[in-house]
Formats: C-alpha cells, structure tokens, sequence
C-alpha cells in the first residue's frame, strides 16, 4: 500500500537581544549557572514583567520577511504547569491572539519551489535548564536560560517529506539570520524544532493521528527522525496497530524514536490572559518603521540579481539562500569582478572547498579580496582559468600568500604577447606542415591539433583565445 | 504625639518639638506595650527603625527634609522591603527576608519616612477578618473579641489603636476600605494603576491596589502624594501625571451630587448601619449637597464574578511557591512530586488553598469559556454600570461593609458569609474605581464607616469630599478607650 506522508514543523526561535524577554537580565550563553539569574527570571515574590520592546521587533521582522499579517493586538498568556526549571510555574507566551498571524515562506524543492504556510508566530519565554547527574543525588536548576525571548514558528501541516522538512527548516534558519533576529546556533539550542508526523493512505484526505518529535536541534536528526517515525507509523498501521496522539523524543544514538507521554496525561495549561502585561498594540506606522531596518529579503535579491546581473534562476536562489554566501557574492562584484565570473567561482570552486572541510563560508580562509585579486587575474588575462585554479589551491592551504607572487613562483602567467605567440606558431608550423595540409584540405580536427602544439610548446601559458585567432590568421594567409 | 496627624508630625519635626528618634521611639514603645493583645505586627526590627530615624534627623538638623522625613509608617507584610522578612502573611515565606524593595516601600523611603514594622495580614491577602493569617489573628482594638476586619487588618489595628499614625494597605475586594470601617478610621483604595504593584506580593493582579490607612481623610492625602508614581517596573502601572492630594482639601462641595445606589441598601445591611450611613448622607446635604438616586444593576452579580477572577488569578500567581528556590519547603519527600504536594499542603493555610483550588478549576478546559470568560464579560458590565452613574452624579456615597464588626470567631467556618462581607466594595475593584471608607458613626461601640466612590484619578477630589466630612464631624477622632 502506498502512504502519503504529513508534515508540520513548530520551531523555537531564540531571538537575538541582549536582554531578556520580561527582565534586564543578559540572554548570554555558556555563562556560569544561575549567574544571569535576576529577580524576575528567579520569580521572586512581587516582581513584575516588563516587555522588551527588542524582542517585539524582532517578530515584527520576521512577520515582514514571510508576508504574514502582524496583529495590532496581541495578548501575552499564562501556560500553567510545575516545573522545577520553570520558576513562576507557568509561562509567559502567547495563545489565541499571536503577534504573527497567516504567512508563507518558499521552499527550494528539486527544480522548483514550494509554498510552505505559516499558520502563526507567536512570542513567549523560554524556561531554564535542569541538570540530572551534576550533583549528586539532586537535580541541579541553571535559570540563565530562564526568560530568554523566543519566537514560536508554526506551520501547517505542508511538508510531504523529510526532504522538504529539511529544505523548510533550512530555508526557515537562514531566513531568521538574514534578518539579523536570531544567531542561529543550533548546538546552543537557538533553533529547535518540533517536528509533528502522520500518514494517510495515498490519495484520501482524512489527516491521520499525529505523533509530535520534539526539540531536534539538527538537520540531520530532523531527517533522520521523520525517517524513523514515517517508517514506525506504516508498520504500526499495517500490523493492524493504530497511533495514539503524543510526543515523542528522538534518541540520536540510537537513530530511533520514543514516547514521551501520551495525550491523555497531557497537561491542562489552563491559559488566560496574563494580568501582569497589558495587550500588545501594534501600530501601522511602528510596522513601517521596522520595514525600513529590514535588510533585502532573500526573494528580491535574488529577482535582482536575475534581472540586473543577468545571472541564471539557479545561480540567483543558490548564492540568495544565505546572508553570508549573499554577502560574500556582493562583495566579491565590489571589487569590480563580474556577476556571473564572481557566482561561478563561488557556487563551484568555493563551495566545493567548503563542503570537503564541512565549514560556513564565514570561515572559508580565502576571503572575498583574496577572491577578487585572483578573479582580476583571468579577468585582465594574466592567467587563465586553470591556472587560478592552481593558485586557489594554494590560497586555500596558506591564506595569506599573495596571488601576484604565486603566479610568479609557480610560472603561471599566461603568454598573451603577440610577437611571442606568434614565434611559437611558427615553430609548430614549420615542424608540422603535413596537418597544415589536411588542414587546408578541410579536416578541422587538424586546427584543433595544430592549437594543442602551440600550447604543449608554451607549457600551457599561452592565451588559448589569442593563439586559436592568430593560428587561423596565419593558416589562411 | 499620640494625636497629631501626620501634618502636625511634620510641622513639629521640623521645629525640633521632637525628634524622629523619639517619635519612632514612642510608637515602637505603644508597639511593645500592646502588640501582644492586639497581634496587629508580624515583625517589627527596632534597630533599623531606630537608624532609620537617625539619619531623618540628620537631614532634618540639615534643613534638607522634605514632609514626610522622619514620620514612621507601618507597612502591610505584602509590600518587600529591603532586609525585611516579608511574610505575606503565610508559613510559606516565614522565613522569607525580601533582597530589594517595593515601590511603594521605596517611595516612602526617598521621602525619609520611616519602617515602623511589618503589619499583620489575612495568608496572601486571603480573608476580611484576618483570621486566616499564619502568625496568628489580629484584634479589634475597640472590642478585643472582634474581628479588625482583612485583609489589612494588622495595619488597621495599628492605626486605630495608635501603634502607628498612618499605615499601608491593600485592596484586592476591600481590604483597605472594610477594615477601616471595622476600627473606625479612614482608609483609600486608589484607582487601579495610581499606586506601583511591584514588590507588592501578587493576590489578583488584575484587582490588587495599594493605599493609605490613616485616621483622617488629610493624612491619607498626604501619604498618597507618597505613594502614587508611574513605575516602568509595572506594566499596568498608569502614566497619571503626579498630583499634589493636599490642595484640593479646600475646596467647597456645595453643589455636590451624591449618587445613592438603591443596591446598596437591600437585604443584607444591618439596620443600624443603615442609619448611620442615612445619617452621614444628611450631613452632606446641611453641607449643600445634592442627593441623586442611582442604580448599579449588576451589583449582585460582582461577589459571584470575583471569586472566579480573583482565585483564577491567585491560582496560578501562588504557584511560584513551589518550594524549589526560596520559601517553605517540606522536611521529607521520595520525589519531585511528593516535594510539590508535601510543600504546599503544609506551606499554605486552609483559605490560600480553597481559593487555589477554585481558581484552577475555572481556568481548566472545558470550563474556562463558562466561567473566567463569562466573569470577564460580566466585569465589563459592572464598570458600565458606573460609567452611566458617574454621568448623574460626582460620587457615589453607601456603607463600606453590611455590619459593624463581628466576633472572632463567627464566621470562620462559613466562607459564603465571609465573603459577603464585602458585598459593597467589590464592584469598585472589579471596575477599577478608587473609592474611600471614613468614620461615620458607631453602634455597639463600635465603628461603622461610609463608603464614597468616584471617577477614575479623582483621588483628589474624593479626599476632599471626606475632608470636609471630617471638618464637621469627630468621628475619625475617636480613640478605643481600651487603648491607652
């Protein structure tokens, strides 16, 4: 039997300020335990919430970037429940009115695109961390994290695979640090997603039930998981067994997934509004206002760099996919290297080096000067593309050679004298008069040879395009 | 000085008739001498009063005080004070020495006043007799075999015995306003939003405010022109542009409509307190008032719409006492449960618990939309309803609660009745409003108050109406006799 696969993801954004959702305290990372925990992140009695503005305008961002409605009127609420890493012993989110409502983002899927919906984005603060095993016999409570501010991302349920899955969270990661609201890292837990699965059998619409996989901070566990869950569902499904609603933990080490509790012992979150926070009003000209700090998105970059720098569908969307690579492109045509030579190099040459060494391009060791002094090089014909790629090499393994020095020290530079290349011709005409024969009796292959000569003779350095032109002037002379 | 009003204490302050020190000395003396009876202070820490008063006097020996350097206040165990142990009333935090302060605490202590101590209180501001207390109940300075009224009963004990010459409240249903009436003094629930929350130990965010207890409507202006501030601490804190409460006590009411809520006077209300608070009308009227008959149509429904409110919100506001990171925690537990249910069943009394218990049974799914959504819904009615009033009339005048004070003891064991103590002041926390209790009267010897309601901010002219009152009339003068 054939399944149709279902897919919505929920992501945990954490926002990039530097100060706590509803306190002052430092959302710092890595810091020692309960050292950023203030009064209002302990819940101490009588403290109060106050909004960081920073933080609204970070959804307010994130709104824009996927063309979703920002809500005039949103309602911070109150999740109750008891946990020790959770001091006031509920939540600060929000519930039936978002800051973000309906929106959508693009998704790179094959040749084409998909539309993933966003139902809604909402702001709420994360809880703290408890530590089993740190001491001994105790459960240890680090409030640092206590009062971070996050953006919860749902979608609906759009994605018919772990391979769109991945390409939306992917997508939705290098959107939220191209709009500069979130660090995006995923080791840290800056991005985390809870990745709700169900199947159905081809063809019908009934949804089935769902098994919710929570916090994957990875793309590939997020992969590797869906994998797993779609897998278990099916057999469950076909043994004649049926799935219970729950959440469910992927264990890495193992590659496999587990039930964490089912719906039925599920919490009642007993949400209200919380009367600490007066609503959320947002007027239609602090949206403008935030409009203008928003960088380009990624979609009008890349129709951009289509209709004005002439360059292919694929290579816009490739080098438009993150702010890096998009701002390594814009700096590398600073310099003054040409759109599609600059695109080339960086979605071939570069982006082969960085997936062998497993790095971002913020860390390539060739920076884009470096780039662009090579670039030139072909560009004003002093060496050819081979041999760039040569001294790429080089630059690659020691980043602060210079480029002018390499061609020199690795005798690179291309022949493009003319009385030179034409003493070269000569020579190979005068030692190979029987293919000018078949030449000029119309057998082209012979041309293509008499090149190969020239070429072999100058050890390569010879400019190809000066020596097919002035063996052709010469040829029918 | 027993009998200066905080004016007075000021004025003498200032010309050296006595020093800080001697006045905060003489109140802590009267503290020693009756608190046994009375249990009207939880904590009081002689020695911080004491320096306290010191350095007042020092700014007053420097010319540099301002009106209220050197006065001492007692302050409601609700409010955290820097060094403090700040109970809330509760075995919970016992133990509990609050790191920062309050608003409200920190006002009074950048206009030098002084920390008198820390007044006894119903368990979180749970109660309208202040039986409910963890460190035990407070007496009624005029029969010590009645209740003071809650759940500011420590600090209306105080200040109707003298313990102190002004104090501070909180009014969630009516704890500053029947408590006031029950001893016989005057006391003022501001317009929700004028008083800072924060440092304010959370009851029913959406209806807790803070206010003055003193005995004269003047002494309650005077504490307000302290307390009121726009705080960036508090959200729901109001940006109301500070006002100065003294200077409209001059004003002449003639002319004044007084709306009489036909509500007010139904079954329920002891028949002597109703003539007392006739009486009091009719005062106003010699003063060139006007009487307007009003209605409050939903005022019955504001006993029912508050215990949803109120206990919805305390049920998940109490829940940080969890015993995890400060407070009361349970002596032996087996696991993270055990520690939970352990803690809280022996950190909170019986009447924290009830209210717990119906607050998060109407916030639970399938009953929320039936019962906190409807008494929103209603909430909103009840504020019309004195939206339309407030169009006739310039205050609106009835009893602070339905009798005189009753017998420690009556009602403890029968909440319903408890909480119909205060029938008349709920609807006022429900809509916002600020509203006042002053002395109008006594029967049985004991205190009965009136209660005025006005518009929202108008504080000023609220204190003013219960000033003029009090130029005509001697009841807020009365002192209990069993009190020396």
């Amino acid at each position: 039997m054939d399944w149709d696969i279902v897919i919505g993801i929920e992501t945990h954004v954490q926002l990039k300020t530097q100060t706590k959702i509803f306190s002052g305290a430092s959302t710092s990372y890595g810091n020692e335990a309960n050292s950023q925990a203030c009064l209002v992140s302990l819940a101490y009695p009588g403290v109060l919430p106050v909004l960081n503005h920073e933080a609204v305008n970070c959804a307010i961002k994130f709104g824009l970037a996927v063309n979703a409605k920002i809500n005039e009127k949103s309602i911070f609420a109150r999740k109750n429940y008891f946990y020790p890493d959770l001091p006031k012993g509920y939540q600060i989110s929000q519930f039936e009115l978002p800051i973000v409502g309906e929106g959508k983002l693009s998704i790179p899927i094959g040749d084409g695109y998909k539309d993933v919906r966003i139902l809604r984005a909402h702001l709420e603060e994360d809880a703290g961390k408890s530590s089993h095993g740190v001491l001994q016999g105790k459960t240890g409570i680090d409030l640092n994290r206590a009062g971070t501010p996050l953006l919860e991302i749902v979608t609906e349920p759009d994605m018919s695979s772990a391979a769109e899955a991945v390409a939306y969270a992917k997508k939705l990661h290098d959107l939220v640090q191209w709009i500069g609201i979130c660090d995006g890292n995923m080791q840290e837990g800056s991005f985390r997603c809870d990745v709700n699965v169900s199947v159905k059998k081809k063809g019908t619409t009934t949804l089935g039930t769902r098994r919710e996989i929570k916090n994957l901070n990875s793309f590939k566990f997020i992969k590797q998981a869906i994998d797993y869950e779609v897998n278990w569902q099916i057999e469950t499904i076909e043994d004649g067994g049926k799935i219970q609603q729950s959440t469910i933990l992927f264990n890495p080490e193992s590659g496999e997934t587990k039930a964490m509790r089912s719906k039925e012992e599920a919490n009642d979150y007993r949400y209200f509004p919380d009367p600490d926070l007066l609503p959320l009003a947002i007027t239609e000209q602090h949206i403008r206002n935030i409009k203008q700090t928003l960088p380009e998105l990624p979609g009008e970059m890349q129709d951009r760099f289509e209709k004005d720098l002439g360059l292919s569908s694929y290579d816009a969307s490739e080098l438009t996919n993150n702010k890096d690579v998009a701002d390594y492109f814009l700096s590398l045509i600073g310099q003054g290297i040409s759109a599609k030579l600059s695109a080339n190099w960086i979605l071939v040459n570069l982006f082969s080096k960085l997936n062998d060494a497993d790095i971002d391009i913020k860390e390539s060791p060739i920076n884009y000067e470096q780039l662009a002094n090579l670039i030139a090089k072909i560009e004003d014909q002093t060496i050819s593309n081979n041999a760039a790629k040569k001294i790429f090499e080089s630059l690659w393994v020691n980043p602060l050679g210079k480029v002018d020095a390499l061609i020199d020290a690795m005798g690179l530079k291309q022949i493009s004298n003319d009385s030179e290349i034409s003493g070269l011709i000569d020579n190979v005409l005068n030692d190979n008069t029987v293919m000018i024969e078949e030449y000029k009796s119309g057998k082209e292959k012979a041309f293509n040879a008499l090149v190969g000569q020239v070429m072999k003779a100058s050890k390569g350095k010879a400019n190809p395009s000066q020596v097919n032109e002035m063996l052709k002037k010469k040829l029918s002379s | 000085m027993l009998n200066l009003s905080l004016k007075q204490l000021s004025q003498q302050l200032r010309e050296k008739a006595f020093s800080s020190e001697e006045l905060t000395r003489f109140f802590l003396d009267r503290i020693k001498k009756h608190n046994d009876r009375l249990n009207a202070f939880i904590t009081i820490n002689e020695e911080e009063s004491l320096s306290m008063a010191k350095k007042a006097d020092i700014t007053i020996a420097n010319g540099n005080q301002s009106l209220f350097t050197g006065i001492p206040i007692a302050q409601k165990d609700i409010f955290c004070a820097e060094g403090w142990r700040t109970t809330c009333g509760s075995k919970m935090l016992e133990n509990f020495v609050a790191p920062y302060n309050a608003t409200v605490i920190q006002n009074f202590n950048d206009a030098g006043a002084i920390n008198l101590g820390k007044t006894n209180m119903d368990e979180f501001a749970m109660g309208s007799s202040n039986e409910t207390s963890y460190f035990g109940a407070v007496k009624n300075p005029w029969n010590l075999e009645y209740v003071p009224g809650g759940s500011s009963g420590g600090s209306a004990s105080a200040v109707a015995a003298r313990l102190a010459p002004a104090a501070t409240g909180t009014d969630t249903g009516g704890s500053i306003r029947q408590p006031a009436s029950l001893c016989g003094f005057t006391g003022l629930k501001p317009t929700y939003g004028l008083v800072s929350r924060y440092g304010m130990i959370a009851f029913a965010s959406s209806l807790d405010q803070a206010g003055p207890m003193a005995p004269s409507a003047e002494d309650c202006a005077m504490m307000l022109n302290v307390m009121a501030s726009h705080d960036i601490k508090d959200s729901t804190s109001l940006p109301h542009p500070k006002e100065d409460y003294m200077t409209s006590l001059g004003d002449s009411i003639d002319g004044l409509r007084i709306g009489i809520p036909k509500e007010f006077f139904g079954e329920g209300l002891d028949s002597e307190v109703q003539k007392i608070i006739e009486d009091a009308i009719l005062e106003y009227q010699k003063m060139g008032a006007e009487i307007v008959d009003i209605s409050l149509p939903n005022s019955e429904l504001a006993i029912p719409v508050y215990y949803v409110i109120a206990p919805a919100e305390a049920s998940s506001n109490l829940s940080r006492y969890d015993g995890v990171r400060y407070g009361y925690r349970t002596k032996e537990y087996d696991d993270l449960m055990d520690m939970y249910f352990k803690t809280r069943q022996e950190g909170f009394g019986d009447e924290v618990k009830r209210r717990i218990l119906i607050g998060t049974y109407v916030l639970s799914a399938g009953y929320y939309d039936a019962y906190y959504l409807k008494a929103q819904k209603i909430r909103q009615l009840i504020s019309n309803d004195f939206a339309q009033a407030f169009q006739k009339c310039d205050v609106i005048m009835g009893p602070s609660a339905p009798s005189a004070a009753f017998k420690a003891g009556e009602k403890k064991e029968d909440p319903l009745a408890m909480y119909l103590q205060d029938i008349y002041t709920i609807s006022t926390n429900l809509a916002g409003l600020p509203a006042m209790s002053i002395p109008a009267g006594f029967t049985k010897d004991l205190p009965v108050g009136l209660q005025l309601i006005g518009n929202y901010f108008s504080e000023g002219h609220l204190l003013n109406v219960a000033h003029q009152f009090q130029l005509s009339t001697e009841w807020h003068r009365k002192i209990p006799k069993e009190i020396d």
